[in-house]
C-alpha cells in the first residue's frame, strides 16, 4: 500500500508537470502578449517603450528562461504578480476560491442527492411511466448547455418577480448563502444530476439481474434494503467514475455560469484573465485546478477500495 | 401413511406462467407433491423443465413481469402462502422457508462481510441484538464445518473457495432453522469431490436440524444417495412421482427410462467399453409450443397414436408410485 501511494504520487507529480508545461506552451503560441493588447488599446505604438515594458514584465526573454523563472516561483511558493491588477497572484487568486469552491460543491451534492435516487428509483420501476418521465427529464438535462439553462432561469426570474437575483458576497447565514449559490449551482448540476442518474440506472439494472440480489430476496429483505443495501452499494462504482470526471469538467461548465449568473469567482476570473494574456494568472490558477483535478481523481481511486473489497492496492 | 402434521410443505397444482413476446408459456402445470419433516424429496429433470421455476415458484420469488403463478395452492406447516401478501411473505422466506442456489460463486453479495449476510438473514427474522446475531452467525459458519469461523465470518465472499462459498450459503438458509429447505441444484458448479462434501453437509443438517428438504437436479446419481422420494418433471409436468427404491427398481416413464440409460456406466474390467453413450433423441419441446398429447412422445419410442392425441393422466401404479403415461406398463419390458 505505501509503495503504491509512493508511486501514485510520484505519477501524479509528472502529470502536474506536463500540465505545467502544456499551460505555458499554449499561452506563448497564442498571439499577441499583455503588452501587444494595451499599446493596440492606446492606438500607439513606440517600439521602444514597447521594448521597455516587455522586459520589465521579463516576456522578452527565452521561453525556456521564463518556464523556469515561472515554475521554480510557483514550487517556492512565489506566484508573481498580475500584469493587469499588479498585485500579487495569490491574492487575487485566493479570495475567489472559495466562491467557486462552494459552487462547484454545491452542484455536486446536487448532482449526487438527486442524482442517485433517481437512478434506483427509474432502474427498479424500470419501463413504467414514472421510469420513461424520468429519463426524458434527464436526456434535456443532457441536452440543455448550462449557460443557456441559466439564461432561461433568469429570464424567468425576471418575468416572474421583476428582478434578477443578485449576487450577495457576504451571506449572513447559512440560508443566505445556499439562496445566494442554489440557483447558479442547480443550473450548472442540472447536467450533472442528469449523467448521475443516466449512470446509476443502467448500472442499477446490471446489478439488479445478479444473483445475489435473488438471495437477498430469498432471506426475506425488503424491497428498499434490497435495492439500496444490497444493489446499490454495488451498483456505485461506476457513479463515482462519473461524478468524478464530472467534479473536473464541472470547471468549463462553471465558466459560462459565473458570467452569466455574475458571479465573481475563479472560473469567469480565468477567462478574463485568458483575454489579457496575464501569464501569472493564468498560468498559477491552471495548476491549481490540475491539482484540485488530479486530487479528485486519487480520491475516487482510493473511494473505489471502499466500496468494493475486491478492489486493493498493493505493492 | 404419515400424519397430517408430519407434512411441511402441500403443493396442489401448482400453476406458473411466463408471459413472453413469443406468447404464453406454462413453466410450472398443474404439478402437486408434498414434503414430510425431515424428509427429502427430489425433483429431477432436463434443463428447462421447470424445476427451478417450481422452486422459485415455492418461494414466490418467480420474476415478475414476465412471470406468474396462476393458480394451485402451496401450504407451508399449514399456511398457504400464495395467500399471504408480500409484507407476510418476507416474513416467511429465510424464516420458515429457505433456499440455496445453484452458482455459489455469484450468490453472495461480493461487497459484505459473509458474516453479515448471515447476521442480516438472522435480523430480519429475529428481533435480537447485532451482537448476538454475529455470535450465531459464527456459530452457523462452524455447523457447516467452516474452519475458522470467526475469522472467516469478517472476510468477503471472493476471500473463499466455491465450496466454502456454498457452505456460507447453507449456512445464512438454515440460520433460522426454517422448517423447509430448497436446493436447486446445489452441487453442479463444484468439482466433484467438493459436490460430495456438500451433499453430505446439507443431510447431515437437514437430520439434525429435522427440515424438509426438496432437492433440485438433474443428476439422478445424487438423487439415489440422498432422497427418499423423487419427482420426475417433463416440459413443466410432473410425468413421474416414486419412492426412490421403486423408480430405480421399475421406472413407470419412458422419460425416466431414458434419463437412467444416459447415466454412463463404467465397464467392468475385460468389458470393452460401450462404444456410445445413451441419449434420448431430440430436445424438450419449447413451452410455447407443446404437443397436443404427451410432451415427450415426439422423443418418445413407445409413442403410439393415442401419445400425440391425448395427454395421459398419471395414474397410480400401486404404492404410490404415479406416472402419467399410456403404455407405463410395457416401459420395464421393452428397455
Amino acid at each position: 500500500m505505501f509503495a503504491y501511494l509512493v508511486r501514485r504520487l510520484f505519477l501524479m507529480l509528472v502529470t502536474l508537470f506536463g500540465i505545467s508545461v502544456v499551460i505555458f506552451f499554449l499561452l506563448r503560441i497564442v498571439p499577441g502578449n499583455i503588452v501587444d493588447i494595451l499599446f493596440a488599446a492606446a492606438g500607439y505604438v513606440d517600439p521602444a517603450d514597447k521594448a521597455n515594458l516587455e522586459k520589465e514584465l521579463g516576456i522578452d526573454r527565452p521561453l525556456i528562461v521564463q518556464y523556469w523563472h515561472w515554475i521554480s516561483g510557483f514550487l517556492r511558493g512565489d506566484f508573481g504578480y498580475s500584469y493587469v491588477s499588479e498585485k500579487p497572484a495569490l491574492q487575487e487568486i485566493l479570495p475567489r476560491i472559495p466562491i467557486t469552491a462552494r459552487l462547484a460543491g454545491l452542484a455536486l451534492l446536487f448532482s449526487a442527492s438527486i442524482g442517485i435516487p433517481l437512478g434506483v428509483i427509474s432502474a427498479v420501476k424500470q419501463g413504467t411511466r414514472l421510469d420513461y418521465a424520468l429519463r426524458v427529464v434527464s436526456l434535456s438535462g443532457l441536452s440543455l448547455p448550462s449557460f443557456w439553462l441559466g439564461l432561461l432561469i433568469l429570464t424567468a426570474a425576471v418575468a416572474m418577480f421583476g428582478q434578477i437575483p443578485i449576487f450577495n458576497p457576504n451571506p449572513k447565514t447559512w440560508l443566505e448563502a445556499f439562496a445566494t449559490y442554489a440557483v447558479p449551482a442547480a443550473a450548472v448540476g442540472f447536467r450533472s444530476a442528469a449523467l448521475t442518474m443516466r449512470i446509476t440506472r443502467s448500472s442499477m439494472l446490471e446489478v439488479l439481474r445478479q444473483d445475489y440480489i435473488r438471495t437477498a430476496r430469498a432471506k426475506g429483505a425488503s424491497d428498499a434494503a434490497v435495492n439500496y443495501h444490497h444493489a446499490l452499494k454495488n451498483a456505485i462504482l461506476p457513479v463515482i467514475t462519473v461524478i468524478g470526471i464530472e467534479a473536473a469538467f464541472l470547471i468549463g461548465g462553471l465558466i459560462v455560469t459565473e458570467t452569466v449568473f455574475n458571479i465573481p469567482g475563479v472560473a469567469r476570473f480565468l477567462v478574463e484573465a485568458i483575454r489579457w494574456r496575464d501569464y501569472p494568472i493564468v498560468q498559477n490558477l491552471v495548476m491549481f485546478i490540475a491539482v484540485v483535478v488530479v486530487f479528485a481523481n486519487f480520491t475516487v481511486d482510493m473511494l473505489y477500495a471502499v466500496f468494493d473489497p475486491r478492489i486493493r492496492y498493493t505493492d | 401413511m404419515a400424519q397430517k402434521s408430519d407434512i411441511v410443505l402441500e403443493v396442489k397444482n401448482l400453476k406458473t406462467v411466463f408471459f413472453t413476446n413469443s406468447g404464453l408459456f406454462k413453466a410450472v402445470d398443474d404439478v402437486s407433491f408434498t414434503v414430510k419433516r425431515g424428509e427429502t424429496l427430489a425433483i429431477v429433470g432436463e434443463s428447462g423443465c421447470g424445476k427451478s421455476v417450481t422452486a422459485l415458484s415455492l418461494m414466490r420469488l418467480v420474476p415478475d413481469p414476465p412471470g406468474r403463478i396462476v393458480g394451485g395452492s402451496v401450504t407451508l406447516e399449514g399456511t398457504d402462502l400464495l395467500a399471504l401478501d408480500e409484507t407476510e411473505m418476507r416474513a416467511v422466506r429465510g424464516n420458515r422457508i429457505s433456499m440455496i442456489f445453484q452458482e455459489p460463486m455469484t450468490s453472495l453479495n461480493p461487497v459484505m462481510r459473509i458474516g453479515d449476510q448471515i447476521v442480516e438473514a438472522v435480523r430480519l427474522h429475529r428481533n435480537i441484538s447485532s451482537k448476538e446475531a454475529q455470535n450465531i452467525a459464527v456459530e452457523m459458519l462452524r455447523l457447516v464445518r467452516i474452519p475458522e469461523p470467526a475469522r472467516r465470518a469478517r472476510e468477503y465472499p471472493h476471500q473463499l473457495s466455491g465450496g466454502m462459498r456454498q457452505r456460507a450459503m447453507i449456512a445464512m438458509a438454515l440460520a433460522c432453522r426454517p422448517a423447509l429447505l430448497i436446493a436447486d441444484e446445489p452441487t453442479t458448479a463444484l468439482d466433484v469431490t467438493i459436490q460430495a462434501q456438500i451433499l453430505a453437509l446439507i443431510l447431515d443438517l437437514q437430520k439434525e436440524l429435522g427440515t424438509g428438504l426438496v432437492l433440485i437436479t438433474h443428476d439422478l446419481g445424487v438423487v439415489a444417495q440422498t432422497a427418499q422420494r423423487v419427482i420426475v418433471m417433463y416440459a413443466g409436468r410432473k410425468v413421474e412421482e416414486a419412492s426412490v427404491e421403486a423408480l430405480f427398481a421399475a421406472p413407470k416413464h419412458p422419460y425416466t427410462r431414458g434419463l437412467m440409460a444416459s447415466i454412463p456406466a463404467v465397464p467392468a474390467s475385460g468389458v470393452p467399453a460401450q462404444a456410445r453413450l445413451n441419449e434420448i433423441p431430440g430436445t424438450v419441446p419449447s413451452l410455447v409450443r407443446l404437443p397436443k398429447g404427451c410432451a415427450f412422445a415426439p422423443r418418445c419410442k413407445l409413442a403410439i397414436k393415442r401419445c400425440e392425441a391425448e395427454y395421459p393422466p398419471l395414474a397410480d401404479w400401486g404404492g404410490g408410485h404415479l406416472a402419467a403415461c399410456w403404455r407405463a406398463e410395457e416401459v420395464a419390458e421393452v428397455a
